[in-house]
């Protein structure tokens, strides 16, 4: 046998839970050997992460049982090891890092204390450990690192904490690094000098580097091989950059095609006319903090203007402000030419039917203690001149199927539904207002990608259909890239860029658009590579 | 956070400041203490004597004004009973009921804590189901029943511990016991509780990550984290205690704030009432500030 750095053998997890067995992986093989970044492609519930929580021991059992398999490293059966031995590999052999770092990394204790304790456990002494943890600061290129080790995880970014992590997981010089969605939730130019910082470590100690994610993208850039999940089961295992261009198996195929941003962009739209809304210069503080700084918007009837821009630039802050959800400090928003700052109050609440609103997490944006229909149906309950009540039930099952589910989904409740479900019931409360704009702030970014596209078509169609148009809020370029007409650039509470959406993509003027575009990645591997040197030519020109 | 505990006094001085106000009228509303200390068949001028000297005669403003005016002056006004300063009346009492709960809400928080904790660490597991059994009969049971049922067993028939009183530490050992049972049921519970959600969070799977052994995940990972519900909780109770734990006191004789205060209401003696109000009202401020600065010191993300 030839001798793996890691080999998961024939791993099968099963969960017990009061619903009943799920199979979480079903007979699952892969490798890892030093130098070598392997990724774990899948989409959420594809079992992706379980096989690495398997190998870090951090299954709870019970629920959880694994039931075949085992996993190797340099050549030893670890699942017939002792705990005591499995815990002593943890931290020492095989590292790992979370998605949400803030979570993941304990809220009480110094950061410098939290990765000393990394060397300490594995019996390293007091006094090195501090100066290690002090080296690995430095490392990752945290900013005043002796200053930073006294300091508490809330007191980064999100970026620096991810940072954080990566030194931490260093501490003990592991052989093998396991990654688990390490920058799914980090803005894309952070995103891509996270993964940067991986590689140059990886480049630096040749650790094997296991990385688990649902983005090509991500895969595109930084992965040797790949291995695509479905339900449990490897469908397919090769070269990343063979697998993206023949995908051997349908369902990767159908990853790939689902994957945003090769669309045609659409034409330029004509708008002269009057504007749906119009916004003058909107000023919002938060304490000290000004988060919009005077910001001009216009969205033409039927049209859909996309918002992009990094956490902290005020994107969500105009949308709520738009809708007046969170008051603006001053300027104008003028719907249909009245003024909706100054307007009297009974006739923003007649208005506000118009303008509608659908959050990015569905789980949370929809009473878990209403059904599907009362939840639609609330529309009219409060706008009862919309539809008589004999008709409610009719139009509750038509926006269901208009949305693509069944009139029958109208008696659940909404955890009884999957997140890309859970998205249509609001976009359908949404539309039961009859509304003629509907914000969408970051709506379809928790989405798996496949999900994502459907959502996305689902919006465009009733766009035709109705006439409506939509303010897109997005951090995801290749989403907005298919999807808007328009898109506006924004960075610390200001507008940095505006213009059509093939002006944007295709010449971008501003060199903080230039960034944003260069750091998205691309799911194919080659579009990635020469993105690469594009990015590495940038920043020599604007240094940070 | 010189400023928040200066904001916090101020805050409560006003309503201290209320709180007496409010106790002297409505304890003067009681009636006239004068029947309840002379015999009986007390002359009328004896009777009048006694009003005259304690300034019972005089309209209510005026000995409002009279005592407010002995407050500034840092006099708490006499024990009509006692024959002594009213304030020294209460401190005394006041000094065993601080040891009581010190000593109770210590032995409830090391116990509490650990057991707690390790309730948490296996969920549904034999030392799991043991505890949080006890816990709830704890929490449920009357302490004035347990109070006598403990000294009709280890008093009366037993002859290990005495029934009532003060004097040896065999003294202590019953109050302590029964004041124990029911925070100790209450906190035992909010321990485990919130240690569950947090050795589920996603830090302590980083810590197991990490490889760190058992004992300092529960105990060091978690527990600091876990800590800041269980701290209100043993304020609140630690509180209660300070405040007079009347029907404990009572049925073992002991001669805390709580006795004090149950007879100083009973035989109008106003001055004992008052001062004893206005020290336990201190007492639980500065209760109340240890606990905010205790969640400072736990969790660096509270700051005043």
């Amino acid at each position: 046998m030839a001798d793996h750095l890691l080999e998961v053998c024939d791993l099968s997890v099963e969960f017990h839970t009061a619903a009943g067995t799920v199979k979480a992986v079903q007979n699952v093989n892969w490798h890892l050997d030093r130098g070598e970044t392997l990724a774990i492609l899948g989409e959420s519930g594809s079992g992706k992460s379980v096989s690495a929580s398997a190998v870090m021991n951090l299954i709870d059992m019970p629920p959880g049982k694994i039931t075949s398999g085992r996993i190797l490293l340099n050549g030893q059966d670890m699942l017939k090891m002792t705990a005591e031995e499995r815990r002593r590999i943890n931290g020492a052999k095989i590292a790992m890092i979370f998605q949400d770092p803030l979570a993941h990394l304990n809220p009480v204790y110094s950061v410098g204390w939290q990765i000393a304790e990394a060397v300490v456990t594995h019996g390293g002494p007091k006094d090195k450990a501090k100066a290690r943890a002090l080296d690995l600061l430095r490392r990752v290129g945290i900013p005043e690192p002796e200053l930073a080790m006294g300091k508490y995880p809330h007191q980064f970014s999100g970026g620096q904490r991810q940072r954080l992590m990566i030194a931490m997981a260093l501490a003990c010089k592991p052989d093998i690094l396991i990654a688990d969605e390490p920058t799914t939730a980090l803005d894309v130019t952070v995103q891509a000098q996270v993964l940067a910082l991986l590689e140059e470590l990886q480049a630096e100690t040749g650790m094997g580097l296991l990385l688990i994610t649902h983005d090509l993208g991500v895969v595109a850039e930084i992965a040797d091989r790949v291995v695509v999940m479905n339900g449990g089961c490897i469908v397919e295992t090769g070269n990343a950059a063979e697998v993206y261009r023949n995908p051997a198996h349908p369902y990767t195929r159908k990853l790939i095609d689902a994957a945003p941003g090769k669309g045609a962009m659409p034409e330029e739209r004509d708008r002269s006319g009057a504007p749906l809304l119009e916004a003058v210069k909107l000023q919002k503080h938060y304490g000290a903090f000004h988060a919009l700084k005077g910001v001009d918007l216009t969205i033409m009837p039927g049209e859909t203007v996309a918002v992009v821009g990094e956490s902290g630039s005020g994107k969500s802050t105009l949308a709520r402000a738009i809708l007046r959800l969170d008051d603006p400090d001053s300027g104008s928003i003028l719907y249909r030419g009245q003024d909706l700052m100054t307007m009297h109050p009974r006739e923003l609440f007649g208005l506000r039917r118009d303008l509608q609103m659908v959050f990015q997490d569905p789980t949370q944006s929809l009473n878990p203690r209403m059904t599907v229909f009362q939840l639609i149906a609330e529309a009219w309950v409060i706008h009862p001149d919309i539809l008589p009540k004999r008709e409610w039930k009719a139009r509750v099952a038509e926006l269901l199927e208009k949305v693509g589910m069944k009139p029958e989904h109208a008696r659940r409740y909404p955890h009884q539904f999957s997140g890309g479900q859970r998205q249509r019931i609001a976009i359908a409360r949404a539309l039961a207002m009859q509304p003629k704009l509907i914000v969408c702030d970051e709506a379809v970014s928790a989405l798996d990608v496949s999900i994502q596209a459907q959502v996305i078509k689902l919006l465009d169609g009733l766009r035709r259909e109705f006439g409506l148009s939509y303010l897109f809020i997005a951090h995801d370029l290749p989403v907005v890239r298919d999807f808007a007409d328009r898109v506006i650039v924004m960075k610390s509470g200001q507008i940095v860029e505006e213009g059509p959406v093939r002006q944007i993509f295709d010449n971008p003027v501003q060199p903080y658009t230039q960034a944003l575009l260069a750091a998205s990645l691309d799911p194919d591997p080659e579009v990635q590579a020469a993105r690469r040197i594009a990015r590495e030519e940038l920043q020599q020109r604007i240094p940070a | 956070m010189k400023t928040f505990i200066g904001k916090r006094a101020l805050a409560s001085a006003i309503s201290l400041v209320g709180l007496v106000i409010l106790v002297f009228f409505l304890s003067r509303l009681t009636g006239d203490p004068t029947n309840l200390y002379l015999p009986l068949d007390a002359s009328l001028e004896a009777r009048e004597q006694f009003r005259e000297l304690h300034g019972f005669n005089d309209p209510l403003i005026v000995q409002f004004a009279r005592y407010v005016g002995d407050l500034l002056r840092g006099d708490f006004g006499q024990s009509i009973r006692q024959a002594r300063p009213a304030m020294e009346v209460v401190l005394e009492a006041f000094t065993w009921t601080l040891w009581l709960a010190f000593i109770t809400m210590t032995l409830v928080t090391v116990a509490a804590i650990i057991i707690g904790s390790l309730a948490a660490f296996k969920v549904g597991g034999i030392f799991d189901r043991i505890a949080t059994f006890f816990s709830l009969v704890g929490a449920s049971a009357p302490d004035f029943w347990l109070a006598i049922v403990a000294i009709v067993i280890f008093a009366v028939n037993l002859h290990w511990l005495p029934t009532s009183g003060t004097g040896t530490a065999l003294h202590w050992v019953l109050p302590v016991a029964v004041l124990f049972i029911r925070p100790f049921g209450l906190i035992l519970q909010v321990v485990r509780g919130s240690m569950i959600t947090v050795l589920s969070s996603a830090y302590v799977k980083t810590a197991r990550a990490k490889g760190v052994r058992t004992r300092p995940i529960i105990f060091v990972h978690g527990l600091r984290n876990a800590m800041l519900p269980v701290i209100t909780v043993i304020g609140d109770q630690a509180a209660a205690i300070l405040n007079g734990a009347v029907v404990i006191e009572t049925i073992f004789g002991f001669p805390g704030i709580g006795k004090l205060m149950i007879d100083s209401i009973l035989l109008r003696d106003f001055s004992v009432v008052l001062a004893a109000i206005m020290v336990s009202a201190l007492a639980i401020f500065i209760m109340n500030l240890l606990i905010d600065l205790a969640y400072a010191a736990l969790d660096p993300r509270i700051r005043y």
